[in-house]
């Protein structure tokens, strides 16, 4: 019975390494798609039209065909954009920079407008204040170092910056007055503000000065934008609000020749329902002569990356495995030499062979079972503590807590079924040995 | 006959026979003859003792007629069926249904408790799960031991071990209950309470009975005849003249 037990513990050492290790492969692979996923990196493209000059793609640009021929990223193209398969979303990209009043002093700055679904997006997990309570909401949303500039209070080099939730108690709830240059259709010309005519080449349109006040919801103290280099935003508003108020494009100016009441885009931002149908839909977008840049493209190296860990961990798994397999041969076969004499016991009594045989292959089984369970059980509880202890780390380094590591119920079932399996196996050869034993020799061992 | 068996012998009156009966192990260059040539009959319902001193063939002999082992040559017939042409699996069964058996060093499995030990050929003859508690305490009750049915043999004295062995041994109702020096390890009191059950399961339950011992005053005491065996071959077979003398 000992031996037995010890066996079984054997057994759920092997699977609790192989459950540790593979669940730490699902887990960090599971943290980095969510990650990834939220951070919208790796399910967006950015789409250009051929026709804007600061395309992305070189090669591109010469082969295509050239600009003043290629279509317009007009918000039919959008709304076809948007209606393809494998696609969530597309939405423009309404950027511009401005002039914004705090406590009467201006402020210049990039400001970006925001889709509903940036809401979910990593940059503001941990936010101040909270989302644009609705996609027209006159409010507006803070990276920290505007914050900071607003406030007056950017360090010097080497000096902390003020912590987010600091800035945050100082500007949440506070107004911002953005003063922008609105594009309003020339018939209608509206009563109050500047006006300037822009009577050019057919076209008719006014450009009007505007301003429009924001209550300002929260501080960001991650930067949504940090992919977009030196023009990023620093202030976001919800992109109902900023289609709205018609800001002046420097696109509008280009395509002052082909003036439609539509509106016409730099760029629109693609969000796609895979990550893994990113080449789908960007080839698919290609084709209706537009340019498209995504950090998929550019990012092969991090998926082989992900590809050789979860391999490394399965061989570790594996040979884990392979030790505990090794073990349970190894106590079943000395088990059948031990009980020797039991065997010829039970022989003498009147078991048949197969009796024998039946009753050590049930041994076997039932040890693997019972070594399985208790080594998911095992593997599952020093998951936990690392991964608490970890967080514990992290914590103290005030980084967001994470979750990497995740035993999801196939792989249970995985780890119960293979042990079973492996010692049914490894339990053939003993179990046909002690089936075969001669009870007269077998009752002569001690 | 003085009483009456309670199982009554509607076969043939002789139980077991062996004809010419060898087995002969190779070691090495030499044979060695451990049964050579013996021929006997048991009448069912005899209580027989195998005498003879070490390596005289006796327990060899007996290993025969249990089916655990096979003979070179010659043939064993047990209620008319050749042992000697028997499968692995139907002597088996034959292990199971129509012979009990005791050893001297009792042969529990120690792992188990006294009543799983009981069990255990129930278990072997695929009897209902439900009912094998309840026979077995019955064989239990039948040699006194069911107060020690939850203990481990280690837990038992020499005489209860038996005790138990003759329970297992009985419990699939055998007609044949084969004894190899079943008092050896028991000193002659515990021995001769042993004993005198094994005499009871012959008058009372009509098994016939077939002890190896190299203690003749034990033979005489019990067996109604006795067979000598000396260098594997049998040099005598009589009735035991100190019993009344079952023929």
């Amino acid at each position: 019975m000992l031996r037995n037990s010890l066996t079984t513990v054997g057994i759920s050492v092997g699977v609790a390494s192989l459950v540790a290790m593979l669940s730490l492969g699902i887990g960090l692979q599971q943290m980095a798609s969510r990650r990834l996923v939220k951070s919208g990196l790796f399910d967006t493209i950015i789409v250009s039209s051929r026709r804007e000059m600061r395309g992305m793609d070189r090669q591109e640009e010469r082969s295509g065909p050239i600009f003043g021929e290629s279509r317009i990223l007009d918000e039919a193209a959008r709304q076809e954009i948007e209606r393809m398969p494998n696609v969530s979303e597309a939405y423009p990209d309404i950027r511009f920079a401005t002039e914004l009043r705090f406590e009467d002093k201006p402020h210049l700055t990039m400001v970006s407008a925001l889709p509903p679904s940036a809401r979910s997006n990593d940059a503001f997990e941990g936010m101040q204040g909270s989302f644009f309570s609705s996609d027209s909401a006159p409010e507006a949303l803070l990276q920290k170092s505007f914050a900071e500039e607003l406030l007056g209070k950017i360090p010097p080099l080497g000096v902390p910056e003020p912590n987010v939730a600091e800035l945050a108690k100082a500007l949440l709830g506070k107004e911002l007055v953005m003063r922008f240059a609105q594009r309003a259709p020339a018939s209608s010309a509206p009563p109050g503000g500047d006006q300037g005519n822009a009577d050019i080449a057919g076209a008719s349109y006014s450009v009007i000065s505007r301003e429009q006040k924001l209550k300002i919801v929260g501080v960001s103290d991650l930067d949504p934008e940090s992919m977009r280099g030196p023009t990023r935003a620093k202030v976001f508003l919800p992109l109902k609000l900023a289609e709205r108020l018609h800001v002046m494009l420097p696109t509008d100016l280009r395509e002052i020749a082909h003036a439609s009441d539509q509106p016409v885009y730099s760029s629109i931002s693609v969000r796609v329902k895979n990550p893994a149908k990113i080449q789908a839909v960007e080839d698919a977008i290609k084709k209706m002569g537009f340019t498209t840049f995504s950090i998929a493209d550019a990012s092969r190296g991090l998926r082989q990356f992900f590809g050789v860990l979860y391999a490394f961990l399965g061989i570790f798994g594996s040979l884990a495995l392979i030790v505990a397999s090794i073990g349970i041969v190894n106590t079943l076969v000395t088990a059948i030499l031990e009980r020797r004499r039991e065997i010829g016991i039970m022989k003498a009594i009147g078991a048949s062979d197969s009796d024998v045989r039946k009753l050590f292959f049930a041994e076997a089984g039932a040890m693997g079972v019972l070594g399985g369970i208790l080594g998911v059980i095992f593997g599952w509880a020093i998951g936990q503590l690392i991964n608490f202890g970890t967080n514990i780390y992290l914590k103290r380094q005030s980084l967001p807590p994470e979750n990497f590591w995740a035993v999801p119920w196939w792989l249970v079932a995985f780890a119960i079924g293979f042990a079973f399996v492996v010692s049914l196996v490894s339990g053939l050869y003993p179990a046909g040995r002690a089936a075969k034993l001669d009870p007269v020799q077998a009752l002569r061992y001690e | 006959m003085t009483t009456v068996p309670a199982i009554p012998s509607t076969r043939a009156t002789v139980a077991i026979r062996s004809e010419n009966l060898c087995r002969y192990y190779q070691m090495g260059e030499s044979t060695i003859r451990a049964v050579d040539g013996v021929s006997l009959e048991v009448n069912s319902g005899e209580f027989v003792a195998l005498l003879g001193s070490s390596g005289s063939g006796k327990s060899s002999v007996l290993n025969l007629i249990a089916g655990l082992d096979r003979p070179t040559s010659g043939s064993v017939m047990v209620q008319d069926r050749d042992l000697a042409k028997m499968s692995r699996e139907e002597l088996a069964k034959y292990r199971l249904r129509v012979v009990g058996m005791v050893f001297q060093s009792f042969n529990l499995i120690p792992s188990m408790t006294v009543l799983e030990n009981v069990e255990l050929p129930l278990r072997f003859a695929e009897v209902d799960r439900g009912q094998r508690p309840n026979l077995a305490k019955q064989a239990l009750e039948r040699v006194g031991l069911q107060a020690r049915m939850n203990h481990r043999p280690s837990e038992l004295s020499g005489g209860e071990q038996q005790r138990t062995a003759l329970a297992r041994a009985l419990i699939n109702q055998p007609q044949l209950l084969l004894a190899d020096e079943p008092t050896g390890n028991l000193d002659s009191r515990t021995g001769t309470e042993i004993m005198n059950m094994v005499r009871d399961f012959n008058r009372d339950l009509g098994m016939t009975v077939v002890m190896v011992t190299h203690e003749r005053a034990l033979a005489e005491r019990y067996a109604d005849r006795l067979i000598f065996l000396a260098d594997g071959k049998l040099v005598d077979d009589r009735p035991n003249p100190s019993s009344g003398g079952h023929a």
